[in-house]
């Protein structure tokens, strides 16, 4: 937005010179700026409120450890799955929850090759939400197997059955794309909080503290020569994940795209996979980041100039993901090919019909709101739209693999879908782990990043210092 | 039990980046060599005022990059055409354009991790003990809002009382002895 001077300069949330919303609230110094957030760490007294939401998060994550058990011991004959539908809940969960990751690979990794500092407030706890959100992702096809405890035969190894697994495959460049994803926001998300555990070391009080953070800290001290090279480092992991972050969700798409069926077998998955993970990603930021900075008050830190941002690049990924729709539709009328056209029409008027206007009202229709400046700016309507997007995200993988899957070429073989009990408990409570595990991490880990706050604000520039006065 | 006795250095404590940059400047135009600046977030201009320009961490990544594209590409290779051939709808046994995905997802791979663990290695992490700590004000201030400069000991130019004096001209918040 241009300069606005109509806009009330008194507004200190305001930077004068642009009329925007600063990224920093005016008036942090080094050391309030650490103060702020290795507090919520560092404090003994953990808040009330964290004990309630763990528990409720523990609890619903302990559904997730029934269905599973259960789902061990019975096989995956408890799902709804069956033929034709044979890819149910646990394929459209594994994409939803991949595609929630990439947001935080975005921010952490393209966001700092685009130099914007806007990012520096969120990316650690965007990196964290990759990361627990691929540990919800890497288990549905993992217990999807059927033999989970064989997982590992996934993976090339000399074996005994001399046996090798088939390259040519999307699924194992699936278990490629995941692992080589998991692995290396792990190590981004490490690396960027050695420094940070230095600070905490250095200002933890108790000894259990000092010990863990110092280990983690891995002895860090602030050397330039150090610095030099982490920038570097980060640098180049920012290269590397941001051309990672787009192979991973194209891969998952060729999952799809690579088969033959009508409705999966198109070109423009790729992109459009791509770009509604980044849509759903940031819905998921933005849900975590409102309840978050106003229950340890760091609006200062997260500021609305965050999340009008993030409101942006929702708006942009909507409409490219409107754009992945509307091709499907021309696709299908312009192929001429007679499935196409039917899958189309039975996808909008079918007996499932109904989850696809769930779809497009979640992603098309209401995501228009975030045009309105009145809408991005404030947080209430925000959170609220970001539930509605990642409902609708979540609609998307269903509309995709179940209303392809359930009436293909031969009427004969048609059927339906119906999911169990324990495919809405499984999916509850990979809610539930989720949720705990970012209890655990703003808790014990520090979420924002000091040092890359640090350099963001005005007195880190290295400026003349005043001349020594002669006689001194 | 100290790991050795002595001096590691002479430690000045500076308020402001740009007292440090100045100081750490004319540290390396008088002479001095083995020093080094301790920041709380990374100042550039500090880096090159006593003379680091470069860093083999980008060698490294570049390395281990192609390393795990070869790696890969090779494994796909021997596996899909020599060691398990697997005659799919008639499809070449060496599919190529296949092969590339896992291989790329590869390069990342090793590129990434050669460096994050290149650039700890370059910089000696991890080293859980280290002189510096000792120093009364350093575990307050590096880590939070201060910026240091240490004169090495092992310069052929240190001795104590010029190091201090030097120091000293400054105007730094303090300079103190750093013990091993």
């Amino acid at each position: 937005m241009a300069t606005k001077p109509e806009l009330p300069v008194s507004d200190p949330q305001l930077d004068p010179k642009t009329g925007e919303f600063r990224v920093i609230a005016p008036g942090y110094t080094f050391k309030s700026v650490t103060d702020v957030i290795s507090r919520i760490v560092l404090t003994p007294h953990t808040p009330l409120g964290w004990f309630f939401g763990f528990t409720l998060a523990g609890s619903i994550c302990l559904i997730l450890f029934t269905a599973v058990t259960w789902l061990f011991l019975k096989g995956v004959g408890i799902w709804g799955l069956d033929i034709p539908v044979g890819w149910g809940f646990a394929i459209i969960n594994f994409v939803w929850w991949i595609g929630i990751g990439h947001a935080g690979t975005l921010i952490s990794a393209i966001l700092l090759l685009f130099k914007q500092q806007w990012r520096n407030s969120i990316n650690r706890f965007a990196e964290a939400m990759t990361i627990f959100a691929v540990v919800c992702a890497g288990m549905f096809p993992l217990i999807h197997v059927g033999r989970p405890w064989l997982g590992y035969w996934l993976f090339p190894y000399p074996n005994t059955m001399n046996v090798w697994p088939q390259f040519r495959s999307p699924l194992l460049w699936d278990v490629f794309a995941v692992s080589t994803y998991a692995t290396i926001s792990v190590v981004f998300w490490y690396i960027g909080m050695v420094p940070d555990f230095g600070t905490m070391r250095d200002r933890a009080k108790s000894k259990i503290a000092q010990y863990i953070y110092g280990i983690l800290s891995l002895g860090w001290r602030g050397s330039v020569r150090h610095w030099m090279r982490y920038e570097t480092a980060s640098l180049l992991l920012a290269g590397l994940a941001t051309p990672l972050v787009l192979s991973v969700h194209t891969v998952i798409s060729f999952d799809f795209a690579v088969a033959v069926l009508p409705g999966w077998h198109t070109t423009i998955f790729p992109p459009y996979f791509v770009a509604g993970a980044i849509y759903s990603g940031f819905a998921m930021v933005i849900t975590l980041a409102i309840p978050i900075r106003k229950f340890y008050h760091l609006e200062g830190l997260i500021t609305i100039r965050h999340i009008d941002n993030m409101g942006k690049v929702m708006l942009a990924t909507g409409l490219i993901v409107a754009y992945g729709y509307s091709m499907e539709i021309f696709m299908a009328w312009y192929s001429a090919s007679h499935w196409e056209y039917f899958m189309m029409w039975n996808r909008m008027f079918g007996p499932m019909g109904w989850s696809y206007w769930v779809l497009i009202t979640c992603n098309i229709a209401l995501p228009q709101l975030l045009w309105l400046r009145s809408t991005r700016v404030n947080p209430a309507k925000m959170f609220i739209m970001s539930l509605i997007i990642n409902t609708g995200m979540w609609f998307e993988r269903f509309v995709i693999v179940v209303t392809s899957l359930y009436r293909d070429f031969l009427p004969s073989s048609w059927g339906t879908y119906r999911a169990t009990r324990w495919d809405y408990g499984t999916f509850l409570g990979t809610l539930g782990l989720f949720t705990a595990l970012f209890f655990l991490f703003v808790r014990f880990l520090p979420m924002i990043p000091m040092s890359e706050i640090r350099m963001m604000l005005p007195q880190a520039k290295v400026t003349e210092p005043e001349p020594l006065e002669a006689g001194d | 039990m100290p790991i050795r006795e002595g001096i590691y250095g002479m430690l000045a404590e500076f308020d402001t980046p740009g007292e440090l940059v100045v100081a750490a400047k004319t540290a390396y135009d008088s002479g001095w060599r083995r020093m080094d600046c301790y920041t709380p977030y990374p100042v550039e201009e500090a880096a090159e005022a006593i003379g680091f320009h470069r860093n083999y961490v980008p060698l490294i990544c570049l390395v281990g990059g192609i390393m795990g594209l070869a790696a890969m590409f090779l494994m796909e290779t021997w596996v899909s055409v020599f060691a398990y051939p697997l005659n799919i709808a008639g499809r070449p046994l060496f599919s190529w354009p296949a092969f590339i995905i896992p291989a790329y997802e590869w390069t990342i791979l090793w590129a990434g991790l050669s460096a994050a663990f290149g650039m700890l290695a370059m910089c000696g992490l991890p080293t859980l003990y280290h002189p510096l700590f000792n120093a009364p004000n350093f575990r307050t201030g590096a880590t939070v809002d201060k910026f240091f400069l240490c004169l090495e000991a092992n310069d052929p130019k240190f001795e104590v009382v010029e190091a201090r004096t030097f120091l000293e001209s400054f105007r730094p918040a303090s300079v103190v002895e750093v013990e091993y």
